[in-house]
């Protein structure tokens, strides 16, 4: 499956590298990177391909490590963006 | 990769518009669970249920994880049980009860299909459900009721407008202690819908197959946000245009969401219901949406177009989106679930007068509506005749669904909880229409039902 990672927080050193960090414990291999810093923010959105067993424990982790590193990390199936936005 | 604005408004209007699938309803027909016998009767009804819906809730909670979209209800509709009283006879409480132990098991928000579907006439077991609806709503919790009494094709069943009168009344008095929370399980119909996913009117219609998934959406607050952003001189067109596009990208969530379900449960896709139902939530609000049309509150002049031109709206740009729309799909006006609502109508500009004219244009009807406790139940089934009319001569779905504040002292508001919120009473006019209800028999069907 494929899936989108988008995480939003102040920005720091490191926060790429923990991400990237915790895609490869999953086994997600990252497939595309948008990342920009803006007025202070870190700002990415990842797309991630990975095995569709792991993701509702991938979901998990990442949602938990945001909610401790103060980032706001959204991973969701890559379908509801498709659906919402193409024809 | 998808663009990253299209990405970052998803989430937007996940987290901050409350973008939700207001619920996921499995349809169970009931018809092969009928038996002469009352207990064996409930029994196959507990199997069949808990067979067909024992994955419900854990794979609406896998989709919300997955797609991180809320999905806030799960919920069953099943075959109208005065068809299986009629059937096997008895007390119909019975049924009442199974339904309320399956939901309870299951974890389900609601059942409903504790119905009745008399606009011609009452067949067997249809005057027994009627009976036992206060009964069966004082005793469970998870249990909603229905009863359709008008259609255009067979006309208005003035005697069961009349019962139905007394029966809201009955149950409003029998959960007085529980802010008369009964009435608020209760609706009663006029071309109700055999695939409806929204409560309190679900029920499993006789045409459809044995078990089905319906989707029903949400989503006031994504297009009231979309609309706070336009520019202010656009024209009612452009506005439409705008509402088309949100409603939309809210329906193709909804057509996936079922998708998506229907797969995991091996069960065959019904509908998606595009309504925009509101939540008492800030920012959830219909009301909301037709005041940054341009209306100072809702209820004013002005209301029903704005109100008619969203409904449509919605209709047309949520009609692409999904193979299969069905249910009751238009803008859903209920007074006490919409926090903008509930303001209109205590500051006076939000009637029941003004409520009924919008009904004529828009999804349901005077939908829950908190009433004098000191009301008659003749008054009661005036206002439901007056619905039912709308519905019968315009071809659509009107209901009634008011909560009679049985103890409430004047000017107090009565609080439900959740997501049926809370609201003021609202004044109901005192001239009497009881000799009219008194007379029973039937409203004609009109004209325009001879179509063949």
């Amino acid at each position: 499956m494929r899936a989108i990672l988008s995480v939003v927080g102040k920005d720091r050193v490191g926060i790429l590298a923990e991400v990237s960090g915790i895609c490869r414990q999953y086994q997600a291999n990252i497939v595309d990177v948008s990342q920009t810093v803006l007025q202070g923010f870190f700002t990415m959105i990842m797309l991630v391909e990975m095995d569709t067993g792991n993701f509702l424990q991938f979901v998990d982790y990442i949602q938990n490590f945001g909610n401790e590193n103060d980032l706001k990390i959204h991973a969701m199936h890559e379908d509801i963006f498709k659906s919402m936005h193409t024809v | 990769m998808i663009e990253p604005n299209d990405i970052v408004e998803t989430i937007k209007m996940i987290e901050e518009d409350h973008l939700d699938i207001r619920t996921i309803t499995m349809g169970i027909s009931l018809l092969d669970c009928a038996d002469a016998d009352i207990d064996r009767s409930c029994q196959k009804i507990y199997d069949k249920v808990l067979g067909k819906a024992k994955n419900l809730v854990q794979v609406a909670g896998q989709i919300q994880k997955e797609y991180g979209i809320p999905i806030i209800n799960k919920r069953i509709s099943v075959t109208p049980i005065s068809l299986l009283v009629s059937a096997s006879g008895g007390d119909p409480v019975k049924y009442a009860l199974v339904l309320e132990k399956l939901a309870r098991e299951l974890h389900v928000d609601f059942i409903g299909g504790y119905s009745v579907l008399c606009q011609k006439g009452f067949a067997s077991g249809d005057l027994a459900l009627i009976e036992s609806i206060p009964r069966a709503l004082v005793q469970t919790e998870h249990i909603c009721s229905s009863v359709n009494i008008g259609s255009s094709r067979a006309g208005i069943n003035m005697d069961a407008v009349k019962m139905m009168g007394e029966t809201v009344l009955k149950t409003a008095e029998a959960t007085k202690e529980q802010s008369c929370i009964g009435a608020a399980k209760l609706v009663v119909f006029c071309n109700s819908v055999d695939d409806n996913p929204f409560m309190a009117g679900a029920y499993h219609g006789i045409g459809e197959p044995d078990c089905e998934i319906h989707v029903g959406v949400s989503g006031p607050g994504v297009v009231r946000a979309a609309l706070a952003r336009a520019d202010k001189s656009l024209e009612m067109n452009q506005v439409a245009e705008i509402i088309k596009k949100v409603a939309f990208k809210i329906t193709r969530v909804g057509q996936l969401v079922g998708n998506i379900a229907s797969q995991m449960l091996d069960v065959p896709f019904g509908i998606v219901d595009l309504s925009l139902a509101p939540t008492p939530a800030v920012g959830d609000s219909v009301a909301h949406i037709l005041e940054e049309i341009g209306l100072e509150q809702c209820g004013g002049p002005g209301t029903t177009a704005c109100l008619a031109m969203l409904n449509d709206a919605v209709k047309k740009g949520g009609v692409m989106a999904s193979s299969s729309v069905g249910g009751l799909s238009g803008a859903f006006i209920p007074v006490s679930e919409d926090a903008g609502m509930i303001d209109a109508a205590r500051s006076g500009n939000l009637t029941i007068e003004k409520l009924e004219a919008m009904t004529a244009v828009c999804s349901v009807g005077i939908d829950m509506v908190i009433i004098p406790g000191d009301v008659t139940a003749t008054t009661i089934s005036g206002i439901i005749a007056d619905e039912a009319a709308i519905g019968m001569v315009n071809h659509k779905t009107t209901a009634v669904r008011v909560i009679p504040a049985i103890g409430v002292p004047a000017g107090k508001e009565v609080e439900f909880g959740g997501l049926l919120g809370s609201g003021p009473v609202m004044p109901v006019k005192k001239s009497s229409c009881s000799v009219m209800i008194n007379r029973g028999g039937k409203i004609p069907a009109p004209l325009h039902s001879l179509k063949n």
